[in-house]
C-alpha cells in the first residue's frame, strides 16, 4: 500500500512541478522537441535510404546458363542443389524456349536470326535470388562447381563498386542517427540537469527527513517521462502527418523512379513511436543521473 | 540511559583538515544539551555526525543502539525518520504552504493522507502557528519560519531533535520564543535535543549540559553549564 502510495504522489507531484516551475519544464520540453524532430527526420531519411539500398541489392540476380546435354532430370537435380545452397533465396528456370520466344518478341532480327537454325541454339538458364548482396560472389562460385553448370555470372566488377557504394551509405546513415541521438541525450539531460540543479533544497530536504533514495527519485523520474514524451508530441504529429503528405505529394518516388519511398502505413507509426520511447526514456534516464548527483550519501 | 554515545571519533576531511580529534561523549535519553564553541571548532562536525550527513574517519558513533559510522548508505534514510534537524536557514519550500511544508515529511514517508492530517495540525500547533497554516514561507517572520521548520523537525516524533544554531539568524526576543519552544518539546515528550550555538545569552540562562568543543577536541562538558564557566569562548 505505502509502495503504491509513494508512487501515486510521484506522478501527482510531477506533473505539478512540470506546471510550478512551468518556464524551465518548457525549456526541457522544447529542447526534446527541436533535438528530436531532427532525430525523427535523418531516421526517416536513413530508413528510406537503406530501404532503396536493399531494394536494389535485392534485384541482383546470378544468371546461370546450363550445357546443352543436360537432360530433364539433370535440371530438376541441379535446382534442388543449387536451393540448398546457403543465402540461396529463390531459383528461377527460364527453358531455352522460352528465351526464343522472349527474343523474338523483342527484336525481329533474332527470329531472322534463330530461323537460320535448325535447333533452338539457345540455353536453358537459371536465375537466382540471393538472402544478402554480399554472398553474391560465395554463390557463385559454389554454382559453377556443379555438374552440368556452363557459365554462372552476376556482371561481378560493377556489382562489386555498386555494393562497395551501397555499404559505405548504409553504415554512414546509421552513424549519423545514432549520434544524433546521442546528441540528443546529452543536450535533454543538461536542460533536466538546470530544472533539478534549481530544486535541490527539495532533494535535500527529502533526503533529512528521511526519504528513501528510491523515494525521492521516483517523482523526478516520472517527471522526466513526462517532459519526455510532452516534447515528443510534436516531432511525433510531424513524423505522421509530415511523411504521409510527403509520400502523397511524390507520388511515391524521390527525384526518380529509382528511389521508392516506404510506404508510410505502419512504418511512420513505428517510426513515432520510435521518438516517442527515445523522448521518454533520454527524460527519465536525464532526470535520474541528474538526481543522483544530489543524493551524495 | 544511554541514547547517544560517541567513542574515539575521528574526523579529517579529504582536504587534510581533521575537524574532529579522539571525541568520546555519552549523551542519555531525554537530555538537553548545548554544543558551543568558535566557528570552525568542529562543533558542526560534530553535529552533522548525528544525523549521518558526515561519517567519521575513525571511531564509532551510536544514536540510539545503531552504529551510524557503519550504517550503509542505502538505510541512512531509516536513522533520519527518528531524526529531527532544525537548521539556522530554516530550509522551507518556498512554494508550499506551512501546512504542505510540515506534511512534506510525512508524505515523503508514505503515509496515509488521513494519518497526515491530525499530526501536521498537532505539530503546528505545538509551535502556535495555529493562525498561520495557509501562509508561504515568504509571508512569515523569521522566527515563525523557523517554528515551520522545528513543526517539520518533531511531525514524525523523532527521539531526537537535532537544532544546528536555531537562532543564527533571529533577534534575541524571537530567539527567546524559539527557545521556549524547543524547551516544551524536551520537556512534554522526553525527546533528546542536541544544540549548537553561539548564543551566550540563552546558553547562560538555561543552564542545561554544555559541551565545548574548541579546534575538534572537547574540551569541557558541563552540567548546569554556562558560557561564564569559560570566558575564554
Amino acid at each position: 500500500m505505502k509502495v503504491f502510495r509513494i508512487i501515486g504522489r510521484s506522478i501527482r507531484d510531477a506533473f505539478k512541478s512540470v506546471f510550478r516551475n512551468f518556464s524551465l519544464s518548457m525549456a526541457s520540453i522544447l529542447c526534446a522537441t527541436i533535438t528530436l524532430m531532427v532525430v525523427s527526420i535523418s531516421i526517416l531519411i536513413a530508413a528510406n535510404i537503406n530501404d532503396t539500398t536493399k531494394s536494389l541489392e535485392s534485384e541482383l540476380s546470378i544468371v546461370v546458363y546450363i550445357e546443352q546435354d543436360a537432360t530433364s532430370d539433370d535440371i530438376t537435380f541441379l535446382k534442388s542443389k543449387m536451393e540448398k545452397i546457403e543465402n540461396v533465396d529463390k531459383v528461377v528456370y527460364k527453358s531455352k524456349d522460352e528465351w526464343k520466344k522472349e527474343m523474338s518478341e523483342y527484336n525481329s532480327s533474332f527470329s531472322t536470326i534463330f530461323e537460320n537454325y535448325d535447333s533452338n541454339p539457345l540455353l536453358d538458364s537459371f536465375s537466382i535470388n540471393v538472402k544478402d548482396a554480399a554472398s553474391l560472389n560465395k554463390v557463385a562460385e559454389q554454382v559453377r562447381k556443379l555438374d552440368h553448370v556452363k557459365s554462372a555470372n552476376y556482371g561481378e566488377d560493377a556489382v562489386g563498386k555498386i555494393l562497395s557504394v551501397f555499404d559505405v551509405v548504409e553504415k554512414v546513415t546509421v552513424i549519423v542517427v545514432i549520434s544524433l541521438i546521442f546528441v540528443t541525450a546529452f543536450l535533454i539531460t543538461n536542460t533536466i540537469k538546470l530544472t533539478i540543479y534549481s530544486r535541490r533544497n527539495e532533494i535535500e530536504i527529502m533526503r533529512l527527513v528521511g526519504s528513501s533514495n528510491t523515494a525521492i527519485k521516483m517523482p523526478f523520474v516520472v517527471e522526466g517521462f513526462v517532459i519526455g514524451v510532452l516534447g515528443s508530441l510534436i516531432p511525433v504529429i510531424v513524423t505522421i502527418y509530415g511523411y504521409i503528405i510527403a509520400y502523397g505529394k511524390l507520388h511515391g518516388y524521390l527525384i526518380t523512379e529509382l528511389i521508392k519511398l516506404i510506404s508510410p502505413y505502419n512504418f511512420v507509426f513505428y517510426v513515432a513511436l520510435l521518438i516517442m520511447g527515445l523522448g521518454a526514456i533520454i527524460g527519465m534516464f536525464g532526470s535520474l543521473m541528474a538526481v543522483r548527483k544530489y543524493l551524495k550519501i | 540511559m544511554k541514547f547517544i554515545e560517541l567513542k574515539n571519533v575521528n574526523k579529517t576531511y579529504s582536504t587534510g583538515v581533521t575537524a574532529l580529534a579522539d571525541l568520546s561523549v555519552t549523551i542519555d535519553k531525554g537530555e538537553f544539551v548545548f554544543v558551543i564553541g568558535h566557528t570552525a571548532s568542529g562543533k558542526s562536525t560534530f553535529i552533522k555526525m548525528l544525523y549521518r550527513e558526515e561519517k567519521p574517519s575513525k571511531g564509532s558513533v551510536i544514536v540510539g543502539g545503531v552504529n551510524v559510522a557503519k550504517l550503509r548508505n542505502g538505510r541512512v534514510y531509516k536513522l533520519r525518520r527518528k531524526i529531527g534537524v532544525v537548521f539556522q536557514d530554516f530550509k522551507l519550500l518556498p512554494k508550499l504552504t506551512v501546512y504542505e511544508n510540515v506534511a512534506f515529511a510525512l508524505e515523503c514517508l508514505g503515509l496515509k493522507a488521513s494519518e497526515i492530517r491530525p499530526k501536521v495540525l498537532k505539530a503546528i500547533e505545538i509551535v502556535g502557528l495555529k493562525e498561520k497554516t495557509r501562509s508561504f514561507p515568504h509571508q512569515l517572520s523569521g522566527g515563525e519560519q523557523q517554528r515551520v521548520c522545528i513543526a517539520r523537525a518533531i511531525v514524525n516524533e523523532p527521539k531526537l531533535l537535532i537544532c544546528d544554531e536555531p537562532t543564527g539568524n533571529l533577534d534575541p526576543e524571537t530567539s527567546k520564543e524559539i527557545m521556549k519552544v524547543i524547551e516544551n518539546i524536551n520537556k512534554e515528550f522526553k525527546t533528546t535535543v542536541i544544540m549548537a550555538t553561539h548564543d551566550k545569552e540563552i546558553v547562560n540562562r538555561m543552564k542545561k549540559r554544555v559541551l565545548l568543543i574548541e579546534h575538534g577536541v572537547l574540551t569541557g562538558d558541563y552540567l548546569k553549564g554556562s558560557y561564564k564557566s569559560h570566558e575564554s569562548v
